[in-house]
């Protein structure tokens, strides 16, 4: 078998992701949709880790990392740099969570008031795991990471979730969506929008993290699925500050979601804590109204 | 042709002959003059480049990165807080070869709060990797910035440039200055020609990590590119002189230090007051000189150890400090002298803009002839009790 | 090898480290059930799988991890983790 043959045109094997991660999937589909005249600017974080160890490189593309946090300022100067010589390539930024929630808004919120034309994508696995699965601002209700440990007086984490992409809908996105690894095809489909639309786009992508989790590699997309089968993870578009488009689904209790991860399973073990899940199930349900996700079966 | 000018503007106007292709740059007092300036040449089309109105220093440094990366000549300017907020991106652009230009006013850092002038800002950036040097007045500080972009961009070198000039003593004060026609700054100042650009034809990464087996290897080809930087810079500064008839061939020039007894060593806007000091202490038969350090980093070594062979006492003039050890160009100077029997006597004065005048350069000197120094010179006893 | 001005590099290099080596399990393709949908390729994080003149997909055992994405997500059940034989 040839190399252009198999599946990795622009994102080369012998990564040193962990088998079956999602930030990795992400990274091929990415490049798939977004095609090679497209410059990548990635910030500190897993992907760079595992796709640059110096002298190899995964990416077949233009790719550029500085530091962690500055992602998006670093885009932009890549983004009117190209204007300022005529060049049409599409740029997208690529960062974590822990670099778009936390360490990087400034950076982000910044190039998304100026309107710099660059597509913004957050590989969300809602922790830090690059150092070990710290918290991050995107990390859910309850979920045990090294720094938000469930203990004797502990349920793990205590926040819920950071809604950025209503935060960067605000600045005056043209487009904004969530999406997930589990659905590539739906993934695809909004970068190639999202690059595609004049102006700073931002996209969010579920990236279940089996490491930092606590599931099997086997299973990242079934835990993806189950993220929005349950209402806890919603893939929807936003234009112009308008939600346009919601994946509906046949809701499920959140625990189905919740017991096949580690990092939930203070709320299982060594009892089942009904309280606590109730009001993880609150969060989906909150999700439910807001976004009308439900599909009711007949009786 | 000589314009009465503002420092800030002159800069701002050479930085402009300079052609940069993206300009960003956050305000911050003393430096705010400058890129007003140059929002003003973008403004009026007087100059063409993409003008990023960064929300911070970090980000603006940031986006100059990126973008000459992806090809374009880049420009920042900025001082004190707003450095220290650059630190890690500082050492990403030399780390990562980007030949960026960035005037630095000097100030102080905080706390406490300062807006007034010493070289604590640039000294603390010493180890980044990029090339530091200190202009006397406004002549300097806008002939450095046509001198830094033909150094940093040379394929040689790929080093970025601090070009350090006093804030307020000179970033606000105007001077006659001698500014070059566009069509000199385009002689003297090549089109941009990157070594290698981010390029959908030719897919490069930039930056990627290095394990502990290729690390001190990058270090060290920067360092060697800081040697070579030893060469080119003198060599850019010839040819300036030839051209335009300012001599800034010298990584460090020497002022009536021949026959000197006692040397002076300074950067900056104080090396005019102390040739001021020097010619009334000539005048009562004292036999001192000053030895300017134009270039901090690379650190004229040899320069330094051939300029002051022959003195028998060094004073060193240091506005800033390195606390709990000695200032910075002390350190340096002690280290180029080392073996030698000369005595070097550090000054920590000026700090936090208080000024400094003739007679306290005479005191300075007076002091170091008598054996003693490593002060703090004139300290308000009075408010330390 | 000269170093890369800044830490640069071309593509390339990547496949000098192959990943195959990681696998415990191995998918074995069973050509029968394949309905040649491509699933497996899309998702497979490595990126490895190609397809034949037939269209079937064909794994590149140098850098499959062995993960069983794959064999998970397929929906004709085509694949099957076999343990590696080392």
């Amino acid at each position: 078998m040839k190399e252009d043959e198999a599946a990795c045109v622009l994102f080369d094997a012998g990564h040193r992701a962990c088998g079956g991660c999602a930030a990795a999937m992400a990274a091929r589909l990415i490049l798939d949709a977004a095609g090679k005249d497209t410059i990548v600017v990635s910030s500190t974080g897993c992907m760079e880790v595992f796709s640059t160890p110096y002298p190899e490189t995964a990416w077949k593309v233009p790719w550029i990392h500085s530091l962690f946090e500055n992602n998006s300022a670093v885009a932009s100067g890549v983004v009117e740099s190209l204007k300022k010589q005529g060049r049409k390539e599409k740029v997208i930024a690529i960062g974590g969570d822990g670099a778009t929630f936390d360490i990087g808004i400034l950076c982000l919120s910044g190039a998304f008031e100026r309107g710099h034309d660059f597509t913004y994508i957050c590989y969300d696995n809602e922790a830090y795991m690059n150092t070990g699965i710290q918290r991050s601002g995107a990390t859910p209700y309850d979920a045990s990471t090294t720094t938000s440990p469930a203990g004797k007086c502990s349920f793990g984490n205590r926040r819920p979730k950071k809604d950025l992409p209503a935060i960067l809908a605000a600045h005056g996105a043209p487009y904004v969506a969530t999406a997930s690894i589990a659905y590539p095809p739906d993934l695809k489909k909004k970068v190639e929008k999202a690059v595609n639309t004049p102006g700073p786009c931002y996209i969010q992508v579920h990236a279940p993290c089996c490491t930092g989790w606590g599931f099997e590699g086997e299973k990242t997309i079934a835990i993806g699925k189950l993220a929005i089968e349950t209402g806890l993870w919603v893939n929807y578009e936003m234009e112009e500050g308008k939600i346009t488009k919601v994946k509906k689904v046949v809701r499920k209790p959140v625990e189905e979601y919740l017991k096949e991860q580690k990092r939930f399973r203070h709320l299982f073990k060594p009892k089942r804590n009904d309280a606590e899940i109730a009001k993880i199930q609150a969060i989906a349900d909150r999700n439910a109204e807001k976004f009308g996700i439900e599909i009711k079966l007949k009786k | 042709m000589l314009e009465i000018t503002e420092g800030s503007h002159a800069v701002a106007k050479a930085v402009g002959q300079c052609r940069p292709q993206v300009i960003a740059a956050y305000p911050i007092t003393p430096q705010t003059h400058i890129v007003e300036t140059l929002a003003d040449m973008v403004a009026d089309c007087t100059i063409d480049a993409e003008y990023i109105t960064v929300e911070s220093e970090f980000s603006a440094l940031s986006a100059c990165l990126g973008a000459s990366a992806a090809g374009s000549r880049v420009y920042s300017a900025t001082t004190s807080q707003g450095l220290a907020l650059m630190f890690e991106v500082c050492f990403n652009c030399a780390g990562m070869r980007m030949p960026v230009v960035m005037s630095i006013a000097n100030r102080a850092l905080g706390a406490p709060l300062s807006i007034w002038n010493d070289h604590q800002d640039s000294i603390s950036l010493r180890d980044s990797g990029w090339m530091q040097l200190y202009a006397e007045d406004n002549q300097e500080a806008t002939d450095l910035h046509y001198l830094a972009y033909r150094v940093s961009e040379d394929h040689r070198i790929l080093l970025p440039s601090f070009v350090c000039f006093d804030g307020f003593i000179l970033s606000h004060t105007y001077e006659p200055v001698d500014m070059l026609t566009q069509e000199q700054a385009d002689s003297y100042v090549p089109v941009f020609k990157p070594y290698h650009r981010l390029d959908a034809a030719d897919p490069i990464s930039f930056g990627l990590f290095a394990s502990p087996d290729y690390y001190m290897e990058f270090r060290y080809a920067i360092d060697q590119a800081m040697n070579r930087a030893r060469t080119v810079l003198p060599e850019a500064g010839r040819v300036f002189s030839e051209m335009f008839g300012r001599d800034y061939s010298g990584l460090v020039e020497a002022y009536r230090l021949d026959d000197a007894d006692c040397a002076i060593v300074a950067m900056g806007s104080i090396c005019g007051t102390v040739k001021d000091a020097i010619d009334e202490m000539r005048d009562a038969g004292k036999k001192v000189g000053l030895l300017k350090i134009r270039a901090f980093r690379p650190f004229p070594v040899k320069e330094v150890q051939k300029a002051l062979s022959g003195v028998s006492t060094v004073a060193v003039l240091d506005k800033n400090i390195s606390l709990g050890s000695k200032g910075a160009v002390a350190l340096e100077i002690r280290d180029a002298l080392y073996g030698s029997q000369i005595p070097v006597h550090d000054y920590i004065i000026a700090l936090g803009g208080r000024d400094v005048r003739r007679k306290d350069i005479a005191a300075v000197v007076a002091s170091a002839e008598a054996g003693s120094g490593d002060i703090y010179y004139g300290l308000r006893e009075e408010v330390l009790k | 090898m000269a170093l890369g001005m800044g830490c640069t590099a071309r593509p390339g290099k990547s496949r000098d480290t192959r990943t195959g080596s990681w696998r415990v399990f191995r998918p074995e393709f069973i050509a029968d059930k394949c309905t040649k949908c491509g699933m497996c390729a899309i998702i497979c994080p490595e990126g490895c799988i190609g397809e034949n003149e037939e269209g079937l997909p064909v794994p590149d055992y140098d850098y499959c991890k062995g993960c069983g994405l794959c064999a998970e997500e397929c929906p004709s059940e085509a694949i099957e983790m076999k343990k590696e034989e080392k």
